[in-house]
Parts: C-alpha cells; sequence; structure tokens
C-alpha cells in the first residue's frame, strides 16, 4: 500500500485536492441554497412553505447519482456543455441542500418562539429579528449536525467519479486498473479519504458533548 | 411528447420495474444483515467490555467515514485480488452491509446514550439486575429514540443502492442507463422515471416510519 501511495503520489495528490475543492464549493452553495429553503419553510406565507417543503422532500428522496448524472447527461443535451467536475459539484449542491435545509430549519424551531416575539414586538422587522436574534442562537445547535453534513459532503463527493471528475475516486481507479493493485490502491485511497472525515468527526462529537 | 410515449413503452417500463425490483431486494436484504449486525455491534460498543469495545468503536468510526463508492469497489475489485471472487450481487450486498452496520451501530449506541441515566440508576436501585433494568426499561426509550435516525438511514440505503450500477448490478439505475444508452431520445424520460420511481420507494418508507411513529406515541 504504502509503494503505491509513493509512486503514485502525484495522482493521488491531484485526486485530494480535486475532492477537497468539490466539497467546500458544495458546502458553501449548499450552506446558501439550504438555508433558503429552510426560510421557505418556516414562512408565515403559506405558499413559501410549500416551495421549501416540496424542494427538501423531493431532493432526499432521490439518489445524489441520478441528480449528478441529470446534471451530466441531461444538461449538455438541451443547454449547454458541463464537465464532470461542474456537474458533480452542482449535483452534490443540491443534494446537500436539501439536508442542510432540514438541519437549519430544526436549528431555528428549536431556539424559544418567544424570542422572535419579543423581538418583533421591540419594533424589529421579520428579517432583522432573524438576522439579530434567532439566527445566532440557532447556529450553535445547528454546528454539530453541518459539521456531519460536511462529512457526508466529502464521502459523497466520490459520486465524481461516475462522471470523470477528477477526484480521489477516480484516480484511486485509473491507479488500479494500471497497476492491477486493487486491494492496495483501494486501501490507500481510503487512508486519505480517512484524513480529510476522521479528524473531523472525531472534532464534531467533541463539539456535541461540550455544548449538550 | 412522442418521446416520452415511446419512452414509456410496456417494453420499458417492464425492464424499469423489474431494476426497481433488484433494487429493493438488494436493500431488503442489506437492511435486514445490517440492522442485525449493527445492532450487535452497537449493543457491544455500548456495554464497554475492556478493549473489546474499544476495538469495535474503532473500526466503526473507520468504516463510517470512507465512501461507500470505496468499499464497493473495494469488495467488488479488491477483493478478487487477494483471492475472493465475489459477484456484483454478493459485492453489492457485503459492501451495503459492512457500511450499514456501522451506520446503524453508531445510531443504536447513541440512542441508547440518550436515555436519561437516572432512568438506569432508579431501576437498578428498585432490585432490577442490569439486564432486566436494560430490556425492561432502557430499550423500550431508546427505540422510540432510534427509529427517526434508522428510518433514515435506511432511505440513504435504498437511495445508495444505484452506486452499484458501476459494477453492473442489474437495479433501476444500471437498467435506465441501458435504455437511454439505445435512445438519445429516452434520456429525459428515463431519468423523470429514475426520480419517480426512486422517490415512490424512499417516500413510502419515510411515511411508514411516520405511522409507526405515531403509533408508538413517541
Amino acid at each position: 500500500m504504502i509503494s503505491i501511495l509513493v509512486n503514485h503520489w502525484p495522482e493521488f495528490w491531484s485526486g485530494f485536492l480535486f475532492t477537497l475543492g468539490s466539497s467546500i464549493l458544495a458546502l458553501i452553495g449548499s450552506l446558501i441554497v439550504g438555508t433558503i429553503f429552510a426560510l421557505l419553510e418556516i414562512s408565515e406565507h403559506k405558499w413559501e412553505r410549500i416551495v421549501g417543503r416540496v424542494y427538501v422532500e423531493i431532493f432526499r428522496n432521490i439518489p445524489l447519482l441520478v441528480i449528478t448524472m441529470f446534471f451530466y447527461v441531461v444538461i449538455p443535451m438541451f443547454i449547454t456543455n458541463v464537465n464532470g467536475f461542474t456537474a458533480g459539484t452542482i449535483g452534490l449542491t443540491i443534494y446537500t441542500s436539501a439536508f442542510i435545509a432540514e438541519t437549519v430549519r430544526a436549528g431555528i424551531e428549536a431556539v424559544d418562539p418567544g424570542q422572535m416575539e419579543a423581538a418583533r414586538s421591540n419594533g424589529l422587522t421579520y428579517l432583522q429579528a432573524m438576522t439579530h436574534i434567532v439566527f445566532p442562537q440557532a447556529i450553535k445547535i445547528t454546528i454539530p449536525p453541518l459539521g456531519n453534513q460536511f462529512i457526508n459532503l466529502v464521502k459523497n463527493s466520490s459520486v465524481l467519479a461516475f462522471v470523470a471528475g477528477f477526484d480521489l475516486m477516480y484516480q484511486g481507479n485509473l491507479i488500479a486498473s494500471t497497476t492491477f493493485d486493487t486491494s492496495n490502491t483501494y486501501l490507500a485511497v481510503g487512508l486519505l479519504y480517512l484524513i480529510l472525515t476522521l479528524p473531523l468527526s472525531y472534532f464534531m462529537r467533541y463539539l456535541e458533548k461540550k455544548w449538550a | 411528447m412522442a418521446n416520452f410515449i415511446q419512452a414509456y413503452s410496456w417494453l420499458n417500463i417492464r425492464y424499469l420495474l423489474e431494476g426497481l425490483w433488484i433494487t429493493v431486494e438488494i436493500s431488503a436484504v442489506s437492511i435486514v444483515f445490517s440492522f442485525i449486525i449493527g445492532g450487535l455491534l452497537g449493543l457491544l460498543r455500548y456495554v464497554k467490555i475492556k478493549y473489546l469495545s474499544a476495538l469495535v468503536g474503532f473500526v466503526i468510526d473507520i468504516i463510517r467515514n470512507l465512501p461507500l463508492l470505496l468499499i464497493l469497489f473495494f469488495t467488488f475489485f479488491g477483493l478478487p485480488n487477494i483471492g475472493i471472487k465475489p459477484d456484483a450481487i454478493m459485492a453489492a450486498i457485503l459492501a451495503m452491509t459492512v457500511f450499514e452496520s456501522a451506520m446503524v451501530a453508531e445510531i443504536i449506541r447513541s440512542g441508547i446514550q440518550a436515555v436519561d441515566p437516572g432512568q438506569m440508576e432508579a431501576a437498578r436501585s428498585n432490585g432490577m439486575t442490569y439486564r432486566q433494568a436494560m430490556q425492561h426499561i432502557i430499550l423500550p426509550q431508546a427505540i422510540k429514540k432510534m427509529i427517526p435516525p434508522l428510518v433514515s438511514q435506511f432511505v440513504s440505503l435504498i437511495k445508495d443502492t444505484s452506486l452499484a450500477t458501476i459494477i453492473m448490478l442489474p437495479e433501476l439505475m444500471y437498467h435506465a442507463q441501458i435504455i437511454y444508452g439505445q435512445n438519445t431520445n429516452f434520456v429525459l424520460p428515463m431519468f423523470l422515471a429514475l426520480a419517480v420511481l426512486y422517490f415512490i420507494v424512499c417516500y413510502a418508507l419515510s411515511w411508514l416510519s411516520r405511522i409507526l411513529d405515531r403509533r408508538m406515541g413517541a
């Protein structure tokens, strides 16, 4: 395993960076999209709630692979060419945003509704009350589950291997097919994934315990 | 529109449904296996047997933090390298079971841990043995807490079976790819069908769990 890792280090390293890059881009994207749909879900207007709910339910119940392949296969046919990395990252963003919307919604709902009422009766607008009063309190509740979503993102980014996204899994497959030493190559790939996910996972468990 | 009518011919629909059936079968087998193995591992990690529980915990953490796709590649392409040659169905079930058992074990452990420790103390001081307290007091409360995360884990499992298309397991995603591979006009209808079919199966499972949840009065 070590010799494969050393001999093919440039490929592994570039795959590692693509995996990390895709995960970070998708995290930023899905935080934005997820928060928007979380706000829609708890909106005061019925139609906004329905839109939020439908988005979340649809994308939570469809495989990430189907969403990713949709952007890789269908979008180029009708709209514009998309490379594998972009298709994969967009797929990851949409899929993860549904889960993040649920996490953020749960965080906001965990804040005592009296906080919102008090803020509103003190003359703050809905948006002001949300950004200055409710959000800062909700963040503490949402951080550990958001961290777990990021771990899932890193793991799920392996779906880029399906669409030639040059990520760690894709490079691993290339190396496995040239060296024929499949078992050791996949062990090396696993080691590199663990470097990303394991420390984060222990840190989130520590935070959960500390803030509980 | 003509594309859709043509794409949803009885032959294609039947082919998709055959794929769906494989998806459901593989999922069901993996759910049963991972529930049993994961449950045992979770208990083992919770009861704290010296060294053994720590070791089990470490292995669970490693597996949980790897991509399922990697485990699938390992079981299908990696194992033959060390002399074990599973076919696609065996490799898929093996990979799903290994991965999901680790996930289930973690859910079981945190479910038991979420029960107020005062419950155990109260049961013990009322004269129950550890086993009695576990069986009659702790587990019934813990199970209520475990059901929602377990169900969403199993929904994930159903969605993740689509990954096995890469080892040519003839499940739903694979069959859809074969159909749209023959005719590019079928691409859009097939993706729509995939979305609808996966959604129905996954949503039905979460719906069932909500009913179960209400019945148990959680």
